[in-house]
């Protein structure tokens, strides 16, 4: 319960970045709002707006927002087991499966606790995040240049801060690296919004060196990663 | 216009990800190799997306400044294991300061 309302003012935070980013990016109030209450999923909006804002075409944009919001589908993969919804309860639950919600829901010990986990950090954190990105775009006007105050720093840092923990092992940190040069590369070369498309071939190309060293060295990865 | 378009094909491809995670027959999608795949996915997005949206200059080149400082500092505060909300406020008061004092 505690550990829903902590992660629920973090994001709060996080939405008012990303409402003043969403409105200095050129988006409308309107716009910046479907979003948190439609999309729902922080990263995948904060690169959205990026990708608009730069000038990306829009299927580029939505691509690159999709790709990220794909490993909601692995959360409900692992949810699914835990909070066993109801048919009718699904397509309600679907729209909060969320990085922050599965941590929460995924940490409790029971199944009862997990469905509360869920339930309130998801209640917590779509009130809090719609609420800041509202008060994020409309205050976005009044508070100047949003360069001045240095908040085209919170989308990358919020990155970097969900990026962090996914580096346990060699194979994420050569992904990581891989990705970052690929997408540096192509930046001045390929028109906005690509480049990040192109970093993503960094996941099945280290996978795919990984595989093939694995099998030389005796161990595949798939089995040192089901060890860990 | 084409704001909305993206808007609503981002938010239907989302959605409809979510739904499908929930769905499916557990086991189905549990391949190894697949769940590999999608555990390194958001690993390279995230880093690319940091990397760029850090040195790009909003017309396709790379430029160093302030926001590199200030996601150094974000990036000594996650060492400390500090949490997020610290994360990204340092991230923004280091650049917002860089810029005041003229950088």
């Amino acid at each position: 319960m505690r550990d829903s309302l902590g992660v629920g003012f973090a994001v709060g935070l996080s939405g008012f970045a990303f409402g003043v980013t969403a409105a200095s990016g050129g988006l409308s109030v309107a716009q910046a709002c479907a979003l948190s209450l439609l999309v729902f999923t922080g990263a995948s909006q904060f690169a959205l707006v990026g990708a608009l804002a730069a000038g990306g075409n829009p299927v580029t944009a939505a691509a690159g927002a999709f790709f990220l919001g794909v490993r909601n589908c692995f959360y409900g993969l692992r949810l699914s087991t835990v909070l066993r919804p109801s048919a009718r309860v699904r397509p309600l639950a679907a729209h909060w499966v969320i990085d922050e919600t599965s941590v929460v829901a995924l940490a409790q010990p029971t199944g009862a606790l997990a469905r509360l986990g869920f339930a309130v950090s998801g209640t917590t954190l779509f009130v809090c995040w719609n609420l800041t990105t509202l008060l994020g775009a409309l205050g976005a006007g009044s508070i100047g240049d949003p360069e001045a105050w240095g908040l085209d720093a919170a989308s990358p840092a919020v990155f970097l801060a969900l990026l962090a923990p996914m580096l346990h092992s060699t194979a994420e940190r050569a992904t990581a690296v891989l990705a970052v040069l690929l997408a540096l590369g192509c930046l001045p070369l390929l028109p906005a919004g690509v480049p990040v498309l192109v970093a993503a071939l960094a996941a099945p190309v280290v996978l795919l060196c990984a595989g093939r060293r694995g099998r030389g060295s005796g161990g595949s990865v798939e089995e040192t990663e089901v060890a860990r | 216009m084409t704001t909305w378009i993206a808007i609503g094909l981002t938010a239907a491809g989302c959605y409809l990800a979510k739904l499908l995670g929930l769905s499916v027959p557990p086991g189905a999608l549990e391949r190894p190799l697949v769940r590999r795949l999608a555990a390194l996915l958001p690993v390279a997005l995230l880093a690319a997306l940091t990397a760029l949206q850090t040195v790009d200059d909003g017309n396709g080149a790379l430029v160093v400044d302030a926001r590199l400082a200030g996601l150094a500092a974000a990036g000594v505060v996650l060492l400390l294991r500090a949490p997020f909300l610290l994360v990204v406020a340092a991230g923004v008061l280091v650049t917002a300061g860089c810029r005041a004092i003229g950088g």
